[in-house]
């Protein structure tokens, strides 16, 4: 770490009045107490632990959980999720939130469907509909950056907006008669295997390195943080806030785009419903993970750990023989216990909260 | 003598009753370190801000190497050659030392929106070598201390070497603020090893310590330069007069209406209270008795008036009200304790700018105008019109919203709201007349007299001494978090502020 300029690291406890422990006010009088340190990875300490107990709870009560035929199970329900939230982690990132996740993944699943070789039209695209299918997402994306730097709304409300015009362009694309997808290609998505895991499994992990590698080595990605940290200081330091805003919500639209490809490949046929229930989840397994709403915090990696929490503690409950609507319940108790567990060392700070 | 690196032409800027800046005028030339001293409200947070184009100002000119600019941000003010170390430091906490030192101008870090990691640190190494310091680029700015990541602002403002030719203006704003006595000693070591490769401009409230880095002091009081001094040549008495300055007698602050409350009984009694920012602080006020609390910023006194609120917490303490055990807890119970506070922030922290007079008005007692849950509008509109009448508040309506009031206005609104009460024992005043103009201030003082004359205890914290000695019966100093000394100003022995100046500093 680093060799101190002064005297003593730690000189603020030292002398003088001691803070409470931990993260202190922003400023009261005396010393500047900066911001808590690594509350994040306390967090994403936290969902790690939480992982494995709920892994060895479940292998010890179930020996199906345990089996290898269920690890791969896990993997493949989680693949599409982890895709959607590494989208939405570089939008929790700028400290916005995007409530487009099932409108966008509509929008795209119809799209890809009536794009590749299908019972409706007489298209066959294959890779290319793919990629105009991802690039659709993004340009979902970039519609609600723009709308919230540009206009600025908050991204509460825009991503709402962009939700809604995403179901409505599914709709019209589905008129009544839902694509059945006739790609082999692409149904070999979902069914053919490689090495155990189905190819959707490993495009999902392609996805999640290409996302690490943006956060990690683009702009794009440490400006989010820049942003999500202090949006203020980002734009005295003569960061051009609004376009590395837009840019984070168009990589987020890619990678939802690219979600609505691999349900549909599930799927079988263009479903405007893909991505039902996808955005509560995304959120969640993001801010499980210690991805803060706050932004700046957390990143990829942590996310997927959120992701890997929620999709174990399905796939265990489902094992287990819990109904599938007391487990929807379960999720929300868990979200809202994590939540509370992350922001618990910075309470006394939050005044207001609305 | 060489030509001004920096100079400033009867700079100008006015807020709405408020004259920040008025003419003011000064240079910086080369490898110069000028001290910049002034009370607040004197003008130097406004003059820095226009200083990297935060703040735009109605008149006046900056000239940078001899050229006129029109400053349009922080990034346009690097790129003609000024930089500013912001008080309240200006470091994206998650991000490393590294990103920081180079955001937004990444130069070769960066390519085709690719980072390039060690590039990067090898960049911010070459600034952290300028200043000799020995951070980790790779560290993350928030594991650092304050004086660190003070450091690591200055090789950041350092960047700006590489944007221009010639030698950067280096503006530090209060950088002694929060530091322990060696970590100053540390950042004086750095300005004299800055002023090798830059000007220094050096702003504080803290007489000593300007005079032993500086090279020549301006002092500012009300938006303007009134003396320029040499260090050598002057001792911090000489200052201390030039800093207050004399404004106008005695009637300003309604001397004859003080009481006399020597008999009275002990209204307030604070024993060892300790925050974050106090420790064992200890005094007493009276029934009636207007006791002020100075001291420098960082001298815990914020701490200490908000704790007794219950605003912020208390670590420790035993406090009583009539001699009944006062629990500090939160402003609520403070309210229903006969406690009032009036809060230095207005806008933010004392009105509610969209909602109306009388809201605001019967916000903290609105029992008085309800029957149970449900609120007697004709009652509220009665005890409304009372106060605006008793207190001449001037209002188109009740029904006015208070944010379109002037600040004189809106602060007779926010000491009204606690007169209401009856059964008001202490009131807490936290700098009442920032902001004001005169006129506004001479009814604000009146009414802080009547208050103390009704026999309600009153804690005063001011921005200027000569204010607080003038109201108060009592003066409590306060440094680095602990009552230093007591000063009694009682009616017609009114000490001299520099008396209480010296114990502050």
């Amino acid at each position: 770490m680093s060799s101190p300029d002064t005297a003593q690291p730690r000189a603020a406890d030292a002398a003088g009045p001691a803070p409470p422990l931990g993260p202190g006010p922003a400023a009261s009088g005396g010393r500047l107490v900066w911001r808590p340190r690594g509350t994040d990875a306390v967090q994403t300490t936290a969902s790690l632990a939480a992982l494995v107990l709920m892994i060895l709870v479940f292998s010890v009560l179930d020996a199906q959980f345990r089996s290898w035929d269920n690890v791969v199970a896990v993997v493949d329900a989680a693949a599409v999720l982890a895709v959607v939230t590494v989208g939405l982690t570089f939008v929790l990132l700028l400290g916005a939130i995007d409530l487009s996740v099932e409108g966008v993944i509509g929008a795209c699943a119809l799209t890809v469907a009536l794009l590749v070789a299908n019972s409706r039209t007489g298209l066959d695209l294959g890779v290319l509909g793919v990629a105009a299918t991802v690039a659709l997402g993004a340009a979902f994306g970039l519609l609600s950056g723009v709308l919230s730097t540009r206009l600025r709304i908050p991204s509460f409300l825009t991503t709402l907006g962009v939700y809604a015009i995403g179901l409505g362009v599914a709709t019209i694309l589905f008129s009544g008669e839902r694509p059945i997808v006739e790609d082999p290609w692409l149904g070999d998505w979902a069914s053919s295997r490689f090495l155990g895991f189905t190819i959707v499994s490993w495009v999902a992990a392609g996805a999640i390195l290409v996302g690490w590698l943006i956060q990690r080595y683009t702009r794009v990605g440490r400006y989010a943080y820049a942003i999500g940290g202090a949006e203020d200081i980002a734009r005295l330091s003569g960061v051009p806030v609004a376009r590395y805003k837009t840019a984070a919500f168009a990589v987020a639209g890619a990678f939802y785009g690219l979600g609505a490809v691999m349900a549909t490949s599930q799927l079988g046929s263009g479903v405007v419903q893909a991505g039902s229930g996808l955005n509560f989840s995304a959120i969640a397994a993001a801010v499980i993970g210690g991805t803060l709403l706050v932004g700046g915090r957390g990143g990829v990696l942590q996310s997927m750990i959120g992701v890997l929490v929620l999709t174990v503690l399905q796939n265990g409950l489902i094992l287990a023989g819990v109904s599938p609507y007391a487990q929807q319940a379960v999720q929300g108790v868990i979200v809202v216990v994590a939540v509370a567990a992350a922001t618990w060392p910075v309470r006394h700070r939050l005044g207001v909260v609305k | 003598m060489s030509d001004p690196v920096l100079s400033v032409e009867g700079l100008t800027k006015r807020y709405p009753g408020v004259t920040a800046l008025d003419g003011m005028s000064f240079e910086v030339r080369p490898h110069e370190v000028v001290g910049l001293i002034g009370e607040n409200g004197a003008g130097k947070s406004t003059l820095l801000k226009s200083l990297v184009g935060l703040v735009t100002p109605d008149a006046g000119t900056i000239r940078v190497r001899g050229e006129a600019v029109r400053l349009r941000g922080v990034a346009h003010a690097g790129s003609v050659g000024i930089g500013m170390v912001f008080q309240e430091q200006s470091l994206v906490p998650n991000l490393t030392v590294a990103e920081n030192i180079l955001l937004g101008a990444e130069r070769s870090a960066v390519r085709g929106g690719i980072y390039r990691w060690r590039a990067m640190k090898t960049l911010a190494q070459e600034q952290l070598d300028k200043i000799g310091s020995r951070i980790d680029p790779g560290a993350r700015t928030d594991t650092l201390t304050f004086a660190q990541r003070q450091m690591v602002e200055v090789a950041k403002v350092l960047t700006i070497e590489e944007r221009i030719t010639g030698e950067p203006v280096v503006l530090l704003d209060e950088p002694t603020s929060v530091l322990e006595r060696d970590e100053i000693a540390t950042l004086f070591a750095q300005i004299e090893r800055l002023r090798r490769r830059a000007s220094v401009v050096f702003v504080s409230h803290r007489l000593d310590e300007v005079l032993e880095v500086s090279d020549r002091v301006y002092v500012l009081r009300n938006g303007q330069v009134v003396a320029e001094v040499d260090p050598s040549a002057v001792d911090a008495t000489d200052l201390h007069h030039l800093l207050i300055g004399r404004e106008s007698g005695g009637s300003h602050y309604h001397d004859e209406a003080q009481r006399e409350c020597d008999g009275a009984p002990v209204r307030l009694r604070v024993e060892n209270l300790s925050t974050a920012g106090c420790t064992k602080v200890s005094f007493e006020v009276r029934a009636g008795e207007v006791v002020g609390v100075a001291g420098v910023q960082g001298s815990g006194r914020e701490d200490v008036c908000r704790a007794l609120f219950g605003a912020i917490r208390s670590s420790g303490g035993r406090v009583t009200l009539d001699d009944q055990p006062f629990r500090l807890g939160s402003p609520r119970s403070a309210v229903r304790s006969g406690v009032g506070y009036v809060p230095s922030e207005r806008r933010t922290d004392g009105i509610i700018p969209p909602m109306s007079v009388a809201e605001n008005l019967s916000m903290a007692h609105v029992g008085e105008v309800c029957s149970g849950p449900v609120l007697q509008v004709k009652r509220e509109r009665g005890l409304v019109d009372h106060w605006v009448r008793r207190l001449g508040i001037k209002t188109p309506s009740p029904d006015t919203a208070i944010g379109t009031l002037s600040g004189g206005n809106q602060q007779k609104v926010v000491l009204a709201r606690w007169m209401i009460d009856d059964d008001l024992r202490l009131l807490i005043l936290d700098h009442p007349t920032r902001g004001l103009d005169v006129g506004a201030k001479s009814d604000v003082y009146a009414l802080i007299r009547d208050l103390a004359a009704a026999g309600c205890a009153v804690l005063l914290l001011s921005d200027t001494l000569e204010e607080m000695i003038a109201l108060s019966h009592r003066v409590v100093v306060m440094k680095d978090g602990e009552v230093v000394t007591t000063v009694e100003t009682p009616k017609g022995a009114k000490p001299d502020p520099v008396v209480i100046l010296e114990e502050m500093v």
